[in-house]
């Protein structure tokens, strides 16, 4: 360790003072509303906490019946995706003091809202499913493991590491316009095993890609790669497969 | 509320690891429903990272009787031998199963999977870490989840995602009792579906969400054993709770013994490697209970760091950054994101996080319930995973060996539940099973009480992390049992804001803490009885192992009157006698 006079102190210092948090959430009870509506609140917490820790403020100590999915608070599980002022994020990787003290918050786009800020992730999951995401290997690799080189490793290791958090497919204004489309994170799932040197369902996919619901709906507006919140480069993943279709060649 | 019935041969609960693994046996054999209370991808299964121990051998020799020794040894000798050798002998076809179910491993640069060090693993009985932790980046865990919710779809698995799990159903009484189905809660609209089924698998995950610094899920309350508890299955070794060493100072977020299985190393706030004193041999790569009470130690002795004195720091700075970009990229991630400082120049605040339960539902090696000291077991229910207890991990897991548990024993409980179920006949289940569920929701809903959930789980995790935690004494333990035994009264008294039908989550934290309380109540009335230190079981007042009178498993009963009631049980002895613990 080089610094051993003046130890770094982590910056998210939970023992500073506290902040007013205020939160815009939009609100909707199937039971009770015909329309979404809009509803304020105020939390005092750490600039260091996190957007989610705004909403279990509020829900614990305020109004019980707010509504949202979260699962590990630490952006791995893709539970709690959310439009936090005008953009597609994660509310458990996002923090007060880097994003503000005052939220509005609303379900993501494109999917039908149930309840507050849960919607209907049926669709999204159906379409994830449409473009076969499992290995498909036809070898006998018998007792043993498959080799593959670091280099066919680094192929789809990008794509390997999305959550299914619709983060991407959300933000997108194709799927917006038309929810037949396919959608950024399905092509993102694809390309995993497309790419994959062990994989033999390529053709197959690619087939289903090429169909009017799959890549070429894509006008590489770029928001999927803005809005993914494991940095996965989505719109060039999308490009890849599209060559792959064009070109024949994987 | 709409009541629907449905009619299977098996149902597993929980859709991570160990149900998918469980549901990948099961389908085609058995008609099958998984069932989660989240969407599969986002059980815990995946925030796991730092790899799923086998002794392939791929990079340096290795053997699996190794492996279980260190496992045995790793336990502090509370882990049963037999169940032990199986999970260590059949790591190796595991990880190739794995492998050919297409997760993508890192490799070596002969296209083989690649093997890191990780703490408490050594070759030959203790001489030097070895190298047998199977990875995928920081993120084996996510691969994990994600391949074997892949192999789930390409083999049609029937998921009903969304759905809680409130009861377990039985057919006979008493003694004569087989399982026989759930009850469960549809999120999306509020009705009950009673599940008739031969087999129940649960497969719920851990309970981490009694403390207040954890690495767990907010959903990780402790549902099946909570569930199977209160309908009298008694809870194995509750008091064995692992302390992560390395979770991110104020949030408890997780980072890998990969990082010091990379290289990383703690030091203390005058900058000095203080594992070094501890465990000279394996240094940081000593086993977790080890490290976190060293961890303590340090800080007690007021070589904590920062201005409350209360972390140490985990050091990477030494390591070549692209190493830290390949091995650590999540990790390290984290950090930047919830502490704003950047690992590859400054040291990383640590303290230890409430992260693993060792104890659970007793089974025996097929994933089967046992029920008693005899290991009679109640035909037809099963459990595999964090929510299972074998024992393999004894008073402290090993780290990896967790993903290998639910591989193995989703694997092996799954195979045992398709062969039971194609041997007996339907149950039979009373129209009204779910009245008793009903009866809990319309009252939960109508409830005129004052106390608020949120306030009375943050009290539990406050006391369970200040008096149950790494560190215990007779005094604290009393101190947690008076809090748990106020809080499950105030309990009885709850109230909830939302009445409705739709994604009432206002209910089901309500229900989940009903969980967290007895399951607290176990830990630490086993806790308080047992007077030596094993494990993650730490004494200040009783600070040896006391192998004539402890070397057994707790067996906690919930009695009706809702007080806890111990037994015990004999520990399966093997190839490793016990002996003194050092690394």
């Amino acid at each position: 360790m080089t610094v051993t006079e003046s130890p770094a102190t982590p910056k998210a210092d939970k023992t500073k003072e506290l902040v007013r948090v205020h939160l815009r959430i939009k609100r909707y009870d199937p039971a009770t509303d015909t329309r979404p509506h809009w509803q304020e609140f105020e939390v005092e917490m750490s600039p260091g906490d996190r957007v989610l820790d705004a909403l279990h403020l509020v829900k614990w100590t305020q109004d019980g019946t707010l509504t949202f999915r979260r699962s590990c608070a630490h952006g791995v599980c893709g539970s709690d995706a959310m439009v936090i002022n005008g953009e597609n994020k994660l509310a458990c990787i996002n923090l007060i003091k880097n994003i503000g003290t005052d939220l509005t918050i609303e379900p993501i786009r494109g999917l039908e809202v149930i309840k507050d800020l849960v919607v209907d992730m049926e669709p999204f999951f159906a379409q994830h499913r449409s473009v076969m995401p499992y290995l498909i290997a036809h070898d006998d690799p018998g007792y043993k493991e498959r080799l593959q080189t670091q280099e066919d490793r680094d192929r789809f290791d990008d794509t390997t590491k999305c959550i299914l958090c619709a983060c991407c497919t959300t933000s997108c204004p194709i799927y917006w316009a038309n929810s037949e489309y396919v959608g950024p994170a399905a092509i993102v799932s694809a390309h995993r095993f497309i790419f994959d040197s062990r994989d033999d369902g390529a053709q197959e996919r690619l087939d289903i890609l090429n169909q009017k619901s799959g890549v070429f709906r894509c006008k590489t507006s770029f928001n999927c790669t803005e809005a993914c919140p494991r940095g996965i480069k989505v719109t060039q993943a999308i490009e890849e497969v599209k060559r792959a279709i064009l070109y024949d060649r994987v | 509320m709409n009541v629907h019935y449905h009619s299977y041969d098996a149902v597993v609960v929980g859709a991570g690891g160990a149900g998918l693994r469980a549901a990948i046996e099961l389908a085609g054999e058995a008609r099958t429903a998984v069932l989660t209370k989240l969407y599969p991808t986002r059980s815990h299964t995946g925030a796991a990272q730092g790899g799923m121990c086998a002794a392939l051998a791929n990079v340096e020799e290795d053997y699996w009787e190794w492996h279980a020794f260190d496992t045995v040894k790793g336990g502090d000798y509370l882990g049963d031998q037999d169940a032990i050798d199986i999970m260590c002998r059949e790591a190796i076809d595991a990880v190739i199963d794995l492998e050919h179910f297409g997760l993508p491993f890192s490799r070596t640069p002969q296209g083989r999977i690649d093997q890191r060090r990780f703490g408490g693993h050594t070759r030959n009985h203790g001489e030097a870490p070895v190298r047998r932790s199977c990875y995928a980046a920081d993120r084996t865990g996510h691969m994990i989840l994600h391949t074997l919710y892949q192999r789930c779809l390409a083999k049609e698995v029937n998921f009903f995602n969304e759905f809680q799990v409130f009861d377990v159903l039985f057919e006979g009484e008493g003694a004569n009792r087989r399982a026989a189905g759930v009850v469960a809660y549809e999120m999306a609209t509020g009705d009950l579906h009673v599940f008739v089924s031969k087999g129940v698998l649960f497969a719920t995950g851990g309970y981490g969400k009694m403390f207040k610094i954890s690495s767990n899920a907010h959903t990780l309350t402790g549902d099946g054993p909570g569930v199977l508890f209160k309908a009298g299955i008694p809870m194995e070794d509750l008091e064995f709770y692992q302390f992560h060493p390395t979770g991110i100072y104020g949030f408890g977020i997780l980072l890998s013994e990969a990082a010091r299985g990379e290289g990383g190393i703690l030091r203390n706030s005058d900058g000095e490697r203080f594992m070094e004193r501890v465990a000279p041999t394996v240094k940081d790569l000593a086993p977790r209970d080890m490290v976190s009470r060293a961890i303590h130690a340090e800080i007690k002795a007021g070589r904590g760091a920062g201005p409350k004195s209360d972390y140490v720091y985990l050091d990477l700075t030494h390591l070549p950054p692209e190493q830290i970009d390949s091995k650590l990229p999540d990790i390290t991630d984290f950090v930047r994101t919830y502490l704003g400082i950047e690992p590859k120049k400054d040291p990383i605040p640590i303290q230890p996080t409430a992260h693993y339960a060792m104890g659970g539902i007793p089974t025996n090696v097929e994933g089967e319930v046992i029920v008693d000291d005899q290991n009679t077991v109640l035909p037809g229910l099963y459990a595999a995973g964090e929510c299972a207890c074998v024992s393999v991990h004894g008073a402290n897991r090993l780290g990896t060996n967790s993903l290998l548990d639910i591989v193995v024993f989703g694997r092996r409980g799954g195979k045992a539940m398709a062969e039971y179920v194609k041997n007996v006949g339907h149950p039979d289940v009373p129209k009204g099973a779910e009245a008793k569920v009903r009866e809990r929701i319309e009252q939960l809903k109508a409830g005129t009480g004052s106390e608020k959930v949120g306030e009375i789980r943050t009290t539990l995790q406050e006391s369970m992390t200040l008096d149950a935690s790494v560190v215990r004494t007779n005094e604290s333990l009393t101190d947690a049992r008076k809090t748990v035994e106020e809080l499950k009264a105030q309990y009885a008294n709850i109230k909830i804001d939302d009445k409705g039908e739709v994604f009432n989550y206002d209910l089901t934290e309500a229900m989940e803490l009903g969980h967290l309380l007895d399951l607290a109540h176990g830990l630490v009335v086993g806790a308080q009885a047992r007077t030596e230190s094993r494990g993650a079981h730490w004494r200040d007042d009783y600070p040896t192992r006391n192998d004539q009178n402890w070397m057994k498993h707790t067996l906690a009963h919930l009695e009706q009157d809702g007080s806890i009631r111990l037994s015990y049980k004999q520990v399966v002895a093997g190839n490793y006698q016990p002996m003194e613990r050092k690394y």
